[in-house]
């Protein structure tokens, strides 16, 4: 067969494509070629305060409109604080080049006639959070942000991939990307999760398994039955962390659950417009004997409750398991002198001072509920500091409906306004130099939660048994 | 842009793999609005102590580091956030390229745009350069070449048009703008 001859064939004859495929080649506006990338049209460009003030300024300074301003959303989330008082203006933003940046979206937005969800408004939230919510997020789009966990959205069968300044420039002056087409990478998942184990404990076993880079250059289809029975704020837990494997992208076909998830959703097709955008939309899924560039299968039957011991979240461990022993590696060594640990330590037991239940991966509805399920009739352990932030001002009215809040405060948690948080150590929420915090987020790099901070990644369950004990705790303890 | 056709320089050497963008460029420093003025910032909790102190063990710390345009780093440079202050910063303190056994993708083509070289070498050559810091390389875009000091040549693997971009010093933008017509044309097609 010769180079770079496609393979795939169904017995009817016709080309048998993957998802990530077909989206793909709906979008080509140019394809590529040797000398030229691809065209690739944007369906979707959420835009926030901290990747987007320098691609504005771009524009102002080649004369450019925003081509499309209606298939552009701006929010915002990073930079912003997390206390209703600076939220809604009782006292000033403290920190002041925050004001400032969110004052320049604002501008920015009104100057270029872009949707903004401000700071006190009743649908902002995470952009990766309110995406999905507000049901913009759909089946076979694709959809751009400056944010690297923007593979979030390809839970609900889209090719969303993450994009740098430069990028968010040229999709507002041309709603078009040059790009490479990837590779792909078929995640096949099979087994039922055990008691206890969560979409997040799954994705982090999948990034142990293949590396933090095991994904480079490659689109992950997250398949099997395993993925088929998440519910859709699961399958964007494990899509969200795709980057973490180094992944473009991550997604997962379409199927009734997405449906069942987006009808009624405010932006979601509506009325006489549901019905065909169902019929496209089913079209979307892997041909049978489409093939991936590449294949890996995971076993979920064999997972426990996660938790990451060093610096990235590829060096993760079961709850159960210790420090592993890895000689001669420089860059193993010195993510556990600053993590603190010792090869062949326990985990379970270790103490910590700080609990945070939030960001793009883990602040949903279920999260909460799966966090206030273990908190529950419980209190917070003493010296423990614990930060519970929901993904949007929709979550936290849902939640509050719920009487989730009053559990968590109850608890002696903090319950604040939606935001990236403590994620990262931009906004005013940090972890203090040395200290360990059970966190919820997506990455463990050294200094990501504040410098100094000692960031161990796990799941809302785990995170929660472990402010209980004011140690790593293994959750299952607390929901059996 | 400015066009870039040849880097000749030192080079000093990061081992690590897996240098996220955090290191390069801390969240805090986040806050700005232009793109410029991240020098200072540039690995700001590698570099300096909390007092703010420069760590004399931290290599760009180094008087041998000053000038030097190249920097080796460990496989998978730039991975984690898609943060274009990191290659921002990376140029703002003086570095052209950045030579790796492999990049993480938003990094490289952050970094493509911007005009700092992603250069991925075979782990042989990358060995070598580990081996040897404060080494004397030429980075030939032109001929896409490594040449190292003995005079060995290694090719190195860049896409064809950043690479045409860099040489002419245009950006992408221009020629995205010159495709309206087939965006338009596309547009209507799927409306």
């Amino acid at each position: 067969m010769a180079p770079g001859q496609r393979q795939n064939e169904m017995s009817s004859g016709t080309m048998a494509k993957t998802l990530f495929e077909k989206i793909w080649e709906q979008h080509e506006v140019v394809p590529e070629t040797a000398d030229t990338p691809a065209v690739l049209y944007i369906d979707l460009h959420l835009t926030h305060e901290v990747t987007s003030p320098q691609a504005f300024s771009q524009l102002r300074e080649r004369g450019l409109a925003v081509r499309r301003p209606d298939r552009t959303l701006a929010t915002m989330d990073h930079s912003t604080p997390t206390d209703p008082d600076q939220i809604f203006g009782r006292i000033p933003i403290r920190s002041e080049s925050a004001a400032h940046q969110i004052r320049t979206l604002e501008v920015n937005c009104r100057e270029f006639g872009v949707e903004l969800l401000g700071l006190t408004h009743e649908q902002r939230g995470i952009v990766h959070i309110i995406g999905p919510e507000l049901g913009l997020t759909q089946p076979g789009m694709t959809i751009v942000c400056g944010d690297s966990h923007t593979a979030t959205h390809g839970a609900f069968g889209a090719l969303a991939f993450g994009i740098g300044t430069t990028e968010v420039g040229h999709v507002l002056a041309s709603q078009c990307l040059l790009q490479r087409r990837p590779k792909t990478l078929a995640v096949n998942v099979s087994g039922a999760l055990p008691p206890g184990v969560t979409a997040k404990d799954l994705i982090l076993g999948i990034i142990g398994q293949i590396g933090v880079a095991g994904g480079s250059g490659h689109v992950i289809e997250y398949r099997g039955a395993t993925i088929a029975a998440l519910s859709m704020e699961e399958r964007m837990t494990v899509c969200n962390m795709s980057i973490e494997a180094g992944a473009r992208a991550g997604m997962v076909g379409p199927d009734q659950t997405t449906f069942a998830y987006l009808q009624g959703r405010p932006r979601a097709p509506r009325g006489k417009e549901w019905e065909p955008a169902l019929v496209r939309w089913q079209t979307l899924v892997t041909d049978s004997g489409a093939r991936f560039d590449r294949e890996v299968s995971v076993d979920a039957s064999r997972l426990e409750p996660m938790i990451t011991f060093g610096t990235n979240p590829g060096m993760v461990v079961p709850i159960s398991g210790h420090v592993p022993y890895r000689a001669d590696d420089k860059v193993y060594a010195k993510a556990l002198d600053y993590m603190g640990f010792e090869p062949g330590e326990s985990l379970a037991g270790k103490p910590i001072q700080v609990v945070f239940i939030g960001s793009c991966t883990n602040a949903r509805l279920s999260d909460l509920e799966l966090a206030a399920r273990v908190l529950e009739g419980r209190r917070v352990a003493q010296g423990v500091r614990m930060l519970v932030v929901p993904g949007s001002q929709q979550v936290k009215r849902e939640a509050e409906a719920r009487g989730l809040d009053r559990v968590f405060r109850a608890a002696g948690a903090d319950w604040r306004e939606s935001g990236c948080s403590m994620c990262l150590g931009m906004n005013g929420d940090l972890v203090g130099r040395g200290q360990y915090a059970v966190s919820t987020s997506n990455r463990n790099f050294e200094g990501r939660q504040g410098t100094g901070a000692r960031t161990l990644l796990a799941s809302p369950a785990t995170a929660a048994a472990s402010a209980v004990r004011g140690q790593i705790t293994d959750p299952r303890e607390f929901l059996f | 842009m400015q066009p870039i056709k040849r880097i000749e320089s030192r080079t000093v050497v990061l081992p690590y793999a897996d240098i996220d963008t955090d290191q390069i460029l801390p969240a805090r420093f986040l806050t700005t609005t232009t793109r410029e003025g991240l020098a200072a910032q540039l690995f700001a909790d590698w570099r300096y102590a909390p007092d703010g102190t420069p760590k004399p063990t931290f290599v760009l710390n180094d008087p041998a580091a000053a000038g030097c345009e190249v920097l080796v780093a460990g496989r998978n440079f730039g991975c984690g956030s898609s943060r274009e202050h990191a290659p921002w910063a990376l140029l703002d303190y003086g570095f052209r390229a950045v030579v790796s056994t492999d990049f993480a993708d938003i990094f490289r083509s952050n970094s493509l745009k911007n005009g700092l070289l992603p250069v991925v070498v075979d782990p042989q050559v990358h060995a070598w350069l580990v081996a040897n810091p404060g080494a004397r390389v030429v980075i030939d875009l032109e001929g896409a070449v490594l040449e190292l000091p003995a005079g060995q040549r290694v090719k190195f693997p860049i896409e064809a048009f950043a690479r045409y971009c860099l040489l002419s010093g245009i950006d992408e933008l221009g020629y995205l703008l010159s495709q309206q017509d087939a965006i338009t044309q596309f547009e209507h097609a799927h409306a």
